[in-house]
């Protein structure tokens, strides 16, 4: 069944080129590359290592140039990089001088300038508790886990409130363990807060658990949209009850068999 | 408690004294009674070796210049005098002692002797300071400045002097190098732009230094009433020693992690907060080995500029000592040569320390 009410876009790629200068010529690394994000979806985007699909979250973030193209958040093309655009990277990237809960309260004090101290230091220790750190506020980043470290991650790019949320390869370098428990905590908060979401992952499973859609991308150098997978397993979703269900293996089939080529 | 000594030994850096204290209360006597010798005993060893071999070489020297002594005075006044001279020598007297390498025993003798003689000093200025008391009280009161001792420094006094001119110049140094360390490391433009002067300057040897300094302050304090000499060696100290903190800060801030960076630009923080917030102390820890390569340069090169801008301390002292050649004055030199050492030693500990405390990474 269809939504009826149809959501808005919230962020739009419109024929977006990357090339990189090289003394050959230049080197595309995406090119005709198109998408759109409803309001409230997350979105995955696989593909092999090396297609360009990391380079198009940083452009995203704004932290990369486009060559050609825009990027519409809301309607506005984006100019440089912003917490209305939050990304939970790779590494933790967590300033190792500060306690788990600076950490977040730094980003906060630039998003809500005006509030006080205290609802500041409120908002960072309800997603430090959401992301299930609620002892460890006063811990050092060097102290914490990967694991941990990665919660305080994602807790620092949910308490920016931000229209879309960008990850980064966010658990490709926890072990498989860790993983799974941070797929867990990851959509425990999204479900609550349905922010926009483009996640860029090479693990089929995660894409799949945690998508509405997969954006599955061509092998560069000229990278675009290779197939959308549709996935329609209703949420929330419950780990168990996604892998037992058969639709999962027919979606992975998929995917594996557009990435086999 | 134990482990609250072991902590302790650790943040001093005297680690090597961890394992006497596990084997003293039987903790794997095995492994502890092993690391013990590698840690103490092999060191204390070395130490006696050390004096063995100094203790050897001084008294070939001593042999050398004892023949030459005694052939010289056997070729210009003659056989009689040539073996008084060779009793007067055997016998220890200082008059005609040979002036060659100071054995340890002498440098020992020579430290005491400084000992009691900044002893002496001391004892002396107090009772200078008593006699003038009611005089100084008095020149108070009709505005006239005190009487103040001018006699000679005792060893500790110069140490002193030492210190305080190389802790001006090392602040110096900090104070110039640390902000333009940080503006050289946020511009690419003025890193590459200015390079040269960091290139050109770097290698200029503390006494160049010197004179340049001095040529400027001669101008600027001619008729100003405060210690030239103390002026020109701490700056001349700061801007020999500066030059490691300058490129290791540059280099620091310039080459802050990229996810750091990319942390800052997502949350649009300003470039104050970037500053204090994210580039600084990402870069403490190669700011503060440009900041111990200052200090223990500073050290070093204080002695040359000292002995040569005529300013107080330990320079001079060994420069005094020197040219003045009475009987122990080799062992003295020797003396101040350990002093140095082991203050510079002790200097970078402290600073090792205060990075310990300051720095987030614990392993620096």
């Amino acid at each position: 069944m269809e939504s009826v009410i149809e959501k808005k876009t919230m962020l739009e790629c419109k024929d977006i080129k990357k090339a990189y200068p090289t003394p050959k010529g230049d080197f595309v690394v995406l090119e005709d590359f198109q998408l759109q994000v409803k309001e409230e979806e997350f979105i995955s985007i696989i593909g092999h290592s090396g297609c360009g699909k990391s380079t198009l979250l940083t452009m995203v973030a704004g932290l990369n140039d486009i060559t050609a193209g825009d990027i519409l958040l809301d309607g506005t093309a984006i100019a440089g990089a912003g917490p209305d655009r939050a990304v939970v990277f790779q590494s933790p990237s967590l300033f190792p001088w500060m306690t788990a809960l600076d950490n977040v309260l730094l980003g906060v004090k630039q998003v809500f300038p005006h509030a006080t101290k205290k609802q500041r230091e409120d908002i960072c220790k309800y997603y430090l508790n959401k992301v299930g750190l609620g002892d460890a506020f006063h811990k050092k980043a060097n102290d914490l886990s990967q694991g941990m470290k990665q919660r305080v991650g994602i807790a620092r790019a949910f308490a920016l409130k931000p229209k879309v949320l960008l990850l980064d390869e966010p658990f490709g370098m926890l072990d498989s363990m860790t993983r799974v428990e941070l797929q867990d905590v990851l959509i425990d908060v999204w479900s609550k807060e349905k922010i926009t979401a483009i996640m860029v992952t090479h693990d089929v499973d995660e894409a799949i658990f945690l998508s509405d859609r997969v954006i599955m991308m061509t092998g560069g150098p000229y990278a675009k949209v290779g197939d959308i997978a549709h996935i329609g397993l209703e949420r929330p979703r419950e780990r168990h009850a996604v892998l037992e269900h058969p639709d999962f293996y027919k979606y992975r089939q998929h995917l594996l068999t557009f990435l086999d080529h | 408690m134990s482990s609250k000594i072991s902590n302790a030994l650790r943040w001093i850096g005297f680690t090597s004294l961890e394992p006497l204290l596990k084997l003293i209360r039987g903790e794997e006597p095995k492994k502890n009674g092993l690391l013990v010798f590698k840690k103490l005993l092999v060191p204390i060893l070395s130490v006696f070796i050390f004096l063995g071999v100094c203790n050897a070489g001084a008294k070939y020297l001593y042999n050398i210049e004892r023949e030459r002594k005694i052939e010289n005075t056997r070729s210009v006044q003659g056989e009689e005098a040539a073996q008084q001279m060779a009793d007067c020598i055997d016998s220890g007297d200082i008059s005609c002692k040979p002036n060659s390498l100071p054995s340890p025993a002498d440098v020992w003798s020579g430290a005491k002797t400084l000992v009691e003689d900044h002893k002496m000093i001391t004892a002396d200025k107090k009772e200078f300071k008593e006699k003038t008391a009611a005089i100084n009280k008095k020149r108070k009161k009709q505005g006239k400045s005190p009487i103040e001792y001018t006699g000679r420094p005792s060893f500790v006094d110069q140490i002193i002097t030492s210190l305080k001119t190389v802790f001006a110049g090392f602040l110096l140094a900090a104070l110039i190098a640390i902000p333009a360390g940080i503006v050289l490391g946020l511009s690419e433009t003025l890193r590459s732009g200015l390079n040269w002067v960091i290139q050109i300057f770097k290698p200029v040897s503390p006494v160049v230094w010197l004179l340049l300094v001095s040529m400027v302050i001669k101008t600027i304090l001619a008729n100003a009433d405060m210690d030239k000499s103390f002026v020109i060696s701490f700056i001349s100290v700061g801007l020999c020693s500066m030059w490691a903190t300058l490129v290791n800060t540059s280099m620091g801030v310039s080459s802050v992690d990229k996810d750091y960076l990319n942390v800052s630009k997502v949350l649009r923080l300003g470039v104050l907060s970037n500053v204090f917030k994210v580039v600084l102390p990402a870069s403490v820890p190669l700011i503060f080995t440009g900041l111990r390569i200052t200090l223990s340069v500073a050290w070093m090169v204080l002695i040359a500029i000292e002995l040569l801008a005529q300013s107080p301390g330990l320079g001079s002292f060994v420069w005094e000592e020197f040219q003045n050649g009475s009987s122990d004055s080799n062992a003295k030199i020797i003396v101040a040569m350990f002093v140095i050492g082991g203050i510079g030693f002790l200097l970078d500990r402290i600073m090792m320390f205060v990075q310990k405390m300051v720095s987030f990474d614990s392993k620096a």
